[in-house]
């Protein structure tokens, strides 16, 4: 009796086979889920469940950090309240002066492009959201934010986030109650943007440095001077035209190198981030975000749309041949019959 | 044998929360990036004192919460937590008689072995952007492994 259970007692704790046996069906598991993962997305639901389960522990993470900011501010001294107050109404009054100019302006630029009315304002509302976690990872792997508005508040994937200085980037997943927002400087981030001084659009991508953003695919005799505010140009889908992201902090040439490289600061706060603002926008303003539907790129007024193409007999038929040796360039180019005809006396 | 009959599932999962809450605790950039995995750390002690309370399905699971934490690519870290946690509950029964000094240098081993199956698969599914940083955690990792084994031991009540 007593040998028995000595022996079944050593048996009980040396789990070589059935160790070996569990490794082999999780790991199975695990690369599984990988692969579902990465193709199809067929896990979306998956992670929009797991997103709301994890919830309750990202608000205990960010728990510390959100009692110290309430702490400071409740603790903050009439004197230096008065002094943000005082600040605070300057910078108000100074903003609506800008606004009543800017709606001048607004009208004037309706007006001069030959637009019955003013067009409405792009951002058709905001929301303010606060951050409770920033995984700014060192590797400079990974630029993400978790904010506190999800499914529920009307979040969407790919929402411009913003705060009060410039682009800051978009959702990438959006759970319930929270969202993960990937920032402009995640490598794996690009946004389409406008050199505001010259019109040349370009594209920024993140680099995993919070304050750098690079340029790419921009030749060498590129006019890109340092100091050029970059505002989004409003391809892409995501962002709406004319919102500042970055200024060029500096321009290497080499010349060993025909490929110039710039670097641009981004404009939002990126580092020191507790509260952003998500942006819907209206669908029919010019500037908003061109959307792609079946591999055309549509913005929302159907005046500004790409028109179809008309019919082969109502376009202007060049009456000579294209390839005429021995003429001037002029000639070279296709002129309908009704110009020719106007130049003869 | 007798007195790990009562450590509970419920210390042992509390120890695992604590420890992936420090895990994803927000921290200024120089302080993340010596941060050592603690939630491994943790599992790997389970792992090696009580092999049979959680087994390799607690480092599958540990490894899922990061995932969804991190943002990774769903079964990155539950992969490479399964596989040292599977060899630590292998050879628990030796990592367990070493000194701390040499358990020590076996968690550098098993540390590293964590972070090259995240670096493999972060390459195979194409987050190509890396620096040697992404390395000292295992490091700091080995440095705190005698003091987290006592703290987990005392926790526990086994000492």
């Amino acid at each position: 009796m007593a040998a028995y259970s000595a022996g079944n007692y050593r048996t009980a704790p040396s789990r070589g086979p059935a160790a070996g046996f569990g490794f082999t069906v999780y790991a199975l598991l695990a690369i599984v889920l990988m692969v579902l993962d990465r193709r199809g997305g067929w896990l979306t639901h998956v992670r929009y469940y797991l997103s709301a389960a994890a919830y309750p522990l990202q608000l205990v993470v960010s728990s510390p950090a959100q009692a110290w900011n309430w702490s400071q501010e409740s603790l903050t001294a009439r004197e230096s309240l008065q002094a943000q107050n005082a600040a605070l109404r300057q910078r108000d009054r100074e903003l609506s002066l800008q606004v009543m100019r800017f709606a001048a302006l607004q009208r004037e630029n309706a007006d001069l492009r030959g637009l019955r009315a003013a067009l409405p304002a792009v951002a058709d509302h905001w929301m303010a959201a606060e951050v409770i976690s920033t995984d700014m990872d060192p590797t400079g792997l990974r630029q993400r934010l978790v904010i506190n508005r999800g499914a529920h508040n009307g979040v969407f994937r790919g929402q411009a986030v913003m705060d009060s200085y410039g682009v800051l980037g978009q959702t990438t997943r959006v759970g319930p109650w929270s969202s993960e927002v990937i920032l402009i400087t995640d490598p794996e981030h690009a946004i389409p943007v406008a050199n505001e001084r010259t019109g040349v659009h370009t594209i920024a991508s993140g680099t995993g440095d919070p304050d750098s953003l690079t340029l790419r695919y921009l030749p060498g005799n590129a006019d890109v001077k340092t100091g050029d505010l970059l505002i989004t140009s409003g391809l892409g889908g995501v962002f709406p035209e004319g919102y500042p992201v970055a200024r060029v902090a500096a321009v290497r040439r080499d010349a060993t190198d025909p490929l110039p490289q710039f670097r641009a600061t981004p404009l939002a706060h990126l580092t020191a981030l507790h509260e952003v603002m998500l942006v819907w926008f209206q669908e029919t303003n010019p500037a908003a975000p061109s959307q792609l539907q079946n591999g055309v790129a549509k913005t929302g007024n159907p005046a500004l749309q790409r028109q179809p193409v008309p019919p082969l007999e109502l376009l202007p038929v060049p009456d000579e041949p294209k390839l005429v040796p021995l003429l001037p360039p002029g000639a070279l180019t296709p002129t309908p019959a009704h110009a020719k005809a106007a130049h003869a006396p | 044998m007798i007195d790990r009959v009562k450590d509970s599932f419920g210390v042992m999962l509390m120890t695992v929360l604590v420890a992936l809450t420090l895990s994803v605790l927000p921290l200024p950039l120089w302080l993340g990036a010596v941060r050592p995995a603690f939630l491994v750390l943790t599992v790997m002690y389970w792992s090696i004192s009580v092999p049979r309370l959680g087994g390799i399905g607690l480092g599958f699971f540990s490894g899922l919460a990061l995932d969804v934490f991190r943002g990774a690519v769903l079964g990155q870290n539950a992969l490479a937590l399964s596989a040292i946690t599977y060899v630590a509950v292998r050879e628990h029964q030796k990592i367990r008689l070493k000194p701390a000094f040499q358990q020590a240098l076996i968690m550098l081993g098993a540390l590293v072995a964590y972070e090259f199956i995240l670096f493999a698969i972060d390459g195979w599914t194409g987050h190509p952007v890396t620096t040697p940083l992404r390395w000292i955690h295992t490091l700091t990792g080995a440095i705190i492994w005698p003091l987290a084994t006592a703290v987990l031991d005392r926790v526990r009540g086994a000492r």
